[in-house]
């Protein structure tokens, strides 16, 4: 263990192990209903679920219906993104607002967004404005507490610095206070992006407007089986685009940027 | 901010007691009573059903959940809830630290695990419906499926990233396996280790909420559900106004137990600032 | 002097480190001895492979070829016979637990009574000035302070040898020679035998009894120097001996030697 053993290349061996370990995975899904060990009718014989998987990507309602889900991820996103920036910055550096504002924050957090599906439904009824209600006071927090971090970590000598040589609001925001909030403000983005995405599914399958998640539904109360496991791996996929996609670009934004924090707790 | 706590001590007394009861009181409750008011005089005037007025909340607050529904309803739910955290956390962070500590076991399971902490948690509430049907384990099930993965996840990272000198020392002085699991490897995973627990309850939360709204004849996301299909505004509002409640007090438990078991980390990051 | 026996034989000692890039020899041959109850400090220019050196030595990596023994047992890992105090306090302790608990996790294997486990590190504790200091935890204290931890768990430890791996190239001049004064009392006052692999010239003079000079890498032993000042050192006057001067002199002639890749040793 503490002797330095010569290893073989690790480049060949990951991805190797990794496929491995997924097909490992398949073969006992795969074998599970075969011995009968859990009645097909629950868990499908995974050839089904892939031989559905490529049906539904051959159908056109089936992009439809991801559209759907997509474009309200993308709406949620994107508007809880801007408020939390603007509140959050606004908040973040004016100190009055945030000791004021501490408590209104630490009590709606916690509050599970799923709790107000309710309301909007009550609200808005089974359309795209009662999921994004849902999809958006979610995503907002993270990316506000993310910023709020940001801004409040301004180096205290750069700021006096930049103070003394006579730089304008204006100029501090964008030479200082931006560039010290923007790997934090991708964090923040990152968590937010896979909230919006679990709310946005997870509306559609509790509140019913059209997307993956009410096909979920549908798949479930109709007993098809098949169609309800294809449509879970479809989310699962979903899910790792957008976890790679955004691990992706927070990466490159931390990358050239000098004051990289380590991975700490959040 | 020194120059400031400087000059209240040079102050006379009276304006020192003011100024400290302005920031101990007013500066946590003003904002929210001030919005609360607004909230009231809002819909006083306004003859939008939707948003009743604070008092009646807190008037259907007492009469929904004060009484029988609280042991019907709430404690059923919240027993579940805390039986899937619980489990989640012995499950991940004894499954995490066996993947951590195997580089092979690590490289084997990673696509895998990969892909199942991308699905949405909810989506699993349908299928292991399926699987167990709508019982009582389920419930917790669900609740186990979704919140363990930020758990497993962050154990695995804070296993593997052992300092390398710390495990030098341990190598020195020959600590035995299990010392070394429980003084070295898992207390210097335990700041990665909670910050997976304090996803993962977030998720259970909201998991007990949906997989109640979905298949329960009980529950707190059922009697919530239950009020909004009926029109009962004022009881929907208190339901959300509970699980707000339920929030709090859940991130609250976990800040006090996450304080005391990262009271060396919360130390060493105070000296280093200062 | 007291009789004393070998110790420590290490022959022919070689490390190659392998590589994508191609393997790197960081010790070429290193042969030496060490008897019991010495104190034998290790220089050499920087990058020279004292670190790998003395984790061979310490069983925490394991050689490309050649011998390591410890009272003529071949070293195949970690000793009970042998303590490390590492450059790195910070990272050497762990911050979870208490000074007490640091010194005394090593302990928790060793088949022995809690009252006799409670007396060693309560001892050890004193013998590094740390007594009152128990129940803190080692961020609390200075950086001198937590090298002091790092060698009381050493010392409690009940090594026959105690390996340091430059334990002050990170603490101010002030506390560092406290420290050193510190090694010598354990030495002198307890007797315990002492590798202390070094930077620092001076240190090295002013320490040890013998004085091995390290080649640049890959490493061989340059030179190995019997330092011949008398056994009280002070940190006054005895850096302000003659004695002291030549043999730092000497040994900083053949540290430059050493960079330069010349083997001849002109005494």
């Amino acid at each position: 263990m503490h002797v330095l053993s010569v290893r073989r290349p690790r480049s060949l061996r990951k991805p190797l192990l990794g496929a491995v370990g997924l097909v490992g995975f398949l073969v006992v899904w795969q074998l599970v209903p075969t011995l009968g060990l859990v009645n097909s009718q629950y868990l499908p014989y995974v050839t089904d679920v892939l031989v559905r998987l490529s049906e539904e990507f051959g159908d056109l309602a089936f992009w439809r219906r991801l559209g759907f889900t997509m474009t309200s991820w993308a709406i949620g996103l994107s508007v809880a993104t801007f408020a939390a920036v603007v509140l959050g910055t606004v908040v973040g550096l004016v100190p009055f607002l945030r000791r004021a504002t501490h408590t209104m924050v630490e009590f709606l957090r916690p509050i599970p967004s799923v709790a107000l599906i309710p309301l909007a439904v009550l609200l808005f009824g089974i359309q795209m404005q009662a999921a994004l209600v849902i999809i958006i006071y979610a995503s907002f927090w993270q990316v506000f507490v993310q910023v709020i971090y940001g801004v409040a970590d301004v180096d205290a000598v750069a700021r006096d610095t930049a103070r003394s040589f006579g730089l304008t609001r204006r100029e501090r925001l964008a030479y200082l206070v931006l560039p010290t909030a923007l790997p934090y403000l991708m964090t923040g983005v990152r968590l937010a992006a896979a909230v919006a995405l679990i709310l946005a599914v997870t509306s559609e399958m509790v509140i019913g407007n059209p997307g993956l998640g009410r096909m979920i539904e549908l798949s479930r109360s109709a007993g098809d089986a098949v169609g309800l496991y294809a449509l879970v791996v479809v989310t699962g996929l979903l899910g790792l685009l957008v976890n790679l996609v955004f691990r992706f670009v927070e990466r490159r934004s931390l990358s050239w940027h000098q004051s990289v924090r380590g991975e700490e707790v959040r | 901010m020194t120059a400031q706590t400087g000059r209240i001590a040079v102050r006379p007394r009276g304006r020192g007691v003011g100024r400290r009861v302005a920031e101990g009181f007013l500066y946590p409750l003003g904002l929210p009573f001030l919005l609360l008011v607004v909230w009231g005089m809002a819909s006083t005037a306004s003859e939008n059903r939707f948003f009743p007025g604070p008092l009646t909340i807190f008037e259907a607050f007492g009469d929904t959940w004060v009484g029988p529904a609280f042991v019907d309803d709430v404690l059923p739910s919240l027993y579940r809830l805390a039986l899937g955290i619980t489990a989640s956390i012995v499950i991940g962070i004894a499954a995490g630290t066996l993947i951590g500590l195997f580089q092979w076991l690590r490289e084997l399971l990673e696509p895998l695990l990969e892909f199942f902490r991308a699905i949405p948690p909810p989506v699993l509430i349908p299928v292991v419906m399926l699987l167990l049907g709508i019982t009582d384990t389920m419930k917790v099930v669900v609740i186990v499926s979704g919140a363990v993965w930020p758990i497993l996840l962050n154990t695995i990272d804070g296993v593997r990233a052992t300092d390398s000198v710390m495990s030098e020392t341990a190598d020195s002085f020959r600590i035995t396996w299990w010392e070394r699991l429980w003084f070295l490897v898992l207390p210097a995973a335990s700041p990665r280790i909670m910050a997976g627990v304090r996803q993962g309850l977030s998720v259970a939360l909201i998991l007990m909420v949906i997989s109640e709204m979905f298949a329960s004849s009980a529950g707190l996301g059922y009697r919530i559900a239950y009020f909004q299909r009926n029109y009962l505004i004022a009881e929907m509002w208190s339901g959300i106004l509970l699980l707000g409640l339920v929030g709090v007090l859940l991130a609250a438990t976990f800040g006090v137990v996450e304080r005391r078991v990262l009271r060396w980390y919360h130390g060493i990051r105070e000296v280093n600032r200062a | 002097m007291p009789d004393r026996s070998m110790l420590l034989r290490v022959e022919h000692l070689r490390k190659v480190y392998g590589s994508a890039t191609g393997d790197v020899e960081a010790i070429g041959d290193v042969s030496f001895t060490m008897d019991a109850g010495e104190l034998v400090c290790i220089v050499g220019p920087s990058g020279c492979g004292k670190t790998t050196l003395l984790k061979c030595l310490a069983g925490l990596l394991r050689p490309t070829s050649g011998i390591v023994e410890m009272d003529g047992v071949p070293v195949t890992g970690p000793s009970p016979a042998m303590a490390v105090v590492f450059q790195e306090y910070g990272r050497s302790l762990y911050p979870w637990l208490t000074v007490r608990g640091n010194v005394e996790l090593p302990l928790r294997h060793k088949r022995l009574s809690r009252e006799a486990r409670e007396k060693l590190v309560t001892d050890a504790l004193d013998a590094v000035g740390l007594g009152h200091a128990a129940r803190s935890h080692p961020w609390q204290l200075s950086g001198g302070m937590q090298q002091r931890v790092a060698i009381a768990r050493a010392v409690a430890y009940q090594p026959e040898v105690l390996i340091m791996d430059e334990p002050f190239a990170a603490v101010d001049a002030q506390t560092r020679a406290d420290l050193e004064d510190l090694v010598r009392e354990l030495h002198t006052a307890r007797g315990i035998s002492i590798v202390f692999v070094t930077h620092d010239i001076d240190e090295s003079v002013y320490l040890g009894e013998r004085v091995l000079v390290l080649s640049k890498s890959p490493t061989w032993v340059q030179e190995d120097l019997a330092i011949d000042l008398p056994p009280e050192r002070d940190q006054i006057t005895t850096r302000a001996l003659l004695r002291f001067t030549e043999l730092r002199t000497h040994v900083y002639d053949q540290i430059q030697r050493a960079k330069r890749g010349e083997t001849a040793a002109a005494r």
